[in-house]
């Protein structure tokens, strides 16, 4: 049952973002990246852990591929995508390589057969609780490392959007200010 | 509720449990087309349908009948598969997410004993699986809106995208307060802790109404259904649709609508304990019912807002209090 699951997620997971990949048109690519995101959430649930499915449909589904799509409202997504290949034979080679370097980095712990799990499940304790007490824990740093760049990211996003936040671009009569550069950029 | 004396959960049970939701719930949302009809004209002095049947009843399956006739028109230029598929994905993350929730009580067919559980998958995220899906589901208006090359779906498909994402951050905020006093994630958990009669909404009043307003934004609902606002957009998103297709959508609407108050009503509303000489799953629908009707009611209250009202009420007003709501809990259960 296990492993008919884990091949379904599998192969449509690989399917999928295979399209995203080769896909010329902008809504093909974005809606087979959304559905791979949500079948790699299929996998998190396969291993039990189902916080961690749950924050990557969230996150991934909920989140980050919507802000993609919403920045792809501004192209034509009904036309094809003419992709410029300068020179394609460097192109092959450098992303085979690098899926070669990741396949090498990902299997090698398991050929060399020394893969063990630092924090296992532990019996009564729930998923949630599992990955907060590692993350206030060993990981507290890093964590708080994160949430300081975020906070900087936020910061930052304020101020390049809200420059000239307090003149409407819908309210304002042109007539009396003729210097508004918004309104003269918009003409 | 003692988990020990339940029966074992099969795979038959679950696959009866899913074709049960299926099927209620989509009669439900049709039903529900009729019932909003019905409550609206009530509340507006106005007689609704009435006649086709008894009291208009058959307007139902009229309806049915001139959505599943209808023809089924792809626009020449839109891109036809995304168009498509778009219906589907809003109706099936609708019904995924109904999975996880409990809806109506469990029960053990006879002869054949299988039991069929309340929750068809018990999984012990269970309100985060539920808002997860719930905002998977923005890809139906959004890849709708996109596909279907008309300037009102492309506005429609915007206005998802900003207000699915900026109301599931309340959401997810007004919700984190209680499931802090619970201390867990699962329906179950919620539901047991009410047990002893005391409302959840009793301790966490900011947080039911920040839920409440939250999960209309993101059922599309009337104050807040500037995705398709026939007065500035023509449909927004489904303007292009005809037919079944279009008919999918409102369905996933309603059954967004019936998930939002289930989770109003296990979180908030104690669940489907026993209350007075009222069994737990008579309690649930009527909660459930009451909380539908109430959707009505704001509906026919409230005139739309605008999309700058919705994007200020959402992040100067409901974010904040719903990260000060969750402070003050934190600070009162530190002391307590």
């Amino acid at each position: 049952m296990e492993a008919i699951a884990f091949y379904v997620f599998a192969i449509s997971t690989v399917i999928l973002f295979g399209i995203t990949a080769l896909s010329k048109n902008v809504l093909y690519a974005m809606t087979s990246l959304a559905a791979g995101m949500v079948m790699i959430s299929g996998f998190f649930f396969l291993l039990g852990a189902d916080f961690l499915g749950v924050v990557q449909l969230i996150v991934y589904v909920g989140a980050v591929m919507a802000l993609y799509s919403f920045a792809m409202m501004f192209f034509d997504a009904t036309k094809d995508i003419k992709e410029k290949h300068g020179n394609p034979a460097l192109v092959f080679l450098l992303g085979g390589l690098m899926a070669l370097v990741f396949v090498v980095i990902f299997s090698a712990p398991i050929i060399g057969e020394n893969m063990e799990a630092l924090y296992p499940i532990v019996d009564g304790v729930g998923n949630a609780q599992a990955v907060g007490m590692v993350l206030f824990t060993k990981y507290l740093v890093p964590f708080e490392v994160a949430a300081i760049m975020l906070l900087v990211a936020m910061i930052a996003g304020i101020i390049l959007a809200g420059k000239k936040m307090d003149k409407s671009l819908t309210t304002t009569v042109i007539e009396e200010n003729p210097e508004d550069e918004i309104l003269k950029e918009s003409r | 509720m003692d988990a020990t004396i339940l029966p074992e959960v099969t795979a038959a049970g679950v696959i009866i449990k899913a074709i049960l939701i299926l099927a209620v719930i989509s009669a439900i949302a049709g039903f529900g087309t009729y019932i909003e009809r019905k409550v609206l004209a009530f509340m507006q002095r106005r007689l609704g349908p009435q006649h086709v049947g008894p009291y208009g009843l058959l307007q139902l399956a009229a309806d049915g009948i001139k959505l599943f006739t209808k023809e089924d028109i792809i626009p020449q230029h839109a891109n036809k598969i995304i168009f498509m598929i778009a219906p589907i994905i809003t109706a099936a993350t609708a019904f995924i997410a109904l999975a996880a929730v409990p809806v109506f009580p469990d029960f053990t067919i006879p002869f054949v004993d299988v039991y069929v559980p309340s929750i068809a998958s018990d999984v012990n995220v269970g309100i985060l699986f539920v808002l997860g899906m719930m905002a998977a589901g923005l890809y139906g208006p959004l890849l709708a809106g996109m596909a279907q090359s008309n300037k009102w779906g492309i506005i429609g498909s915007a206005r998802t995208a900003v207000q699915f994402l900026s109301y599931e951050v309340v959401t997810g905020l007004s919700l984190l307060a209680p499931i802090m006093m619970v201390g867990s994630l699962s329906f179950v958990d919620f539901n047991n802790y009410q047990s002893d009669g005391t409302w959840l909404v009793v301790y966490q009043p900011v947080a039911f109404i920040l839920f409440l307003i939250a999960g209309y934004a993101e059922t599309n609902r009337t104050p807040f259904d500037l995705l398709e606002h026939e007065a500035e957009i023509v449909s927004g998103y489904v303007t292009e649709y005809s037919g079944m297709r279009w008919g999918m959508f409102f369905i996933g609407e309603y059954a967004n609508m019936i998930t939002i108050g289930v989770i109003a009503s296990v979180v908030f509303l104690g669940g489907y304990n026993d209350f007075w000489i009222f069994p737990g799953w008579l309690m649930i629908l009527g909660k459930i019912a009451f909380s539908f009707f109430f959707m009505l009611w704001v509906r026919a209250a409230w005139p739309h807002v605008r999309p700058d009202q919705l994007m200020w009420l959402c992040w100067k007003v409901l974010m904040p209090l719903a990260v000060i709501n969750v402070v003050i809990t934190g600070i009162v259960m530190m002391i307590g």
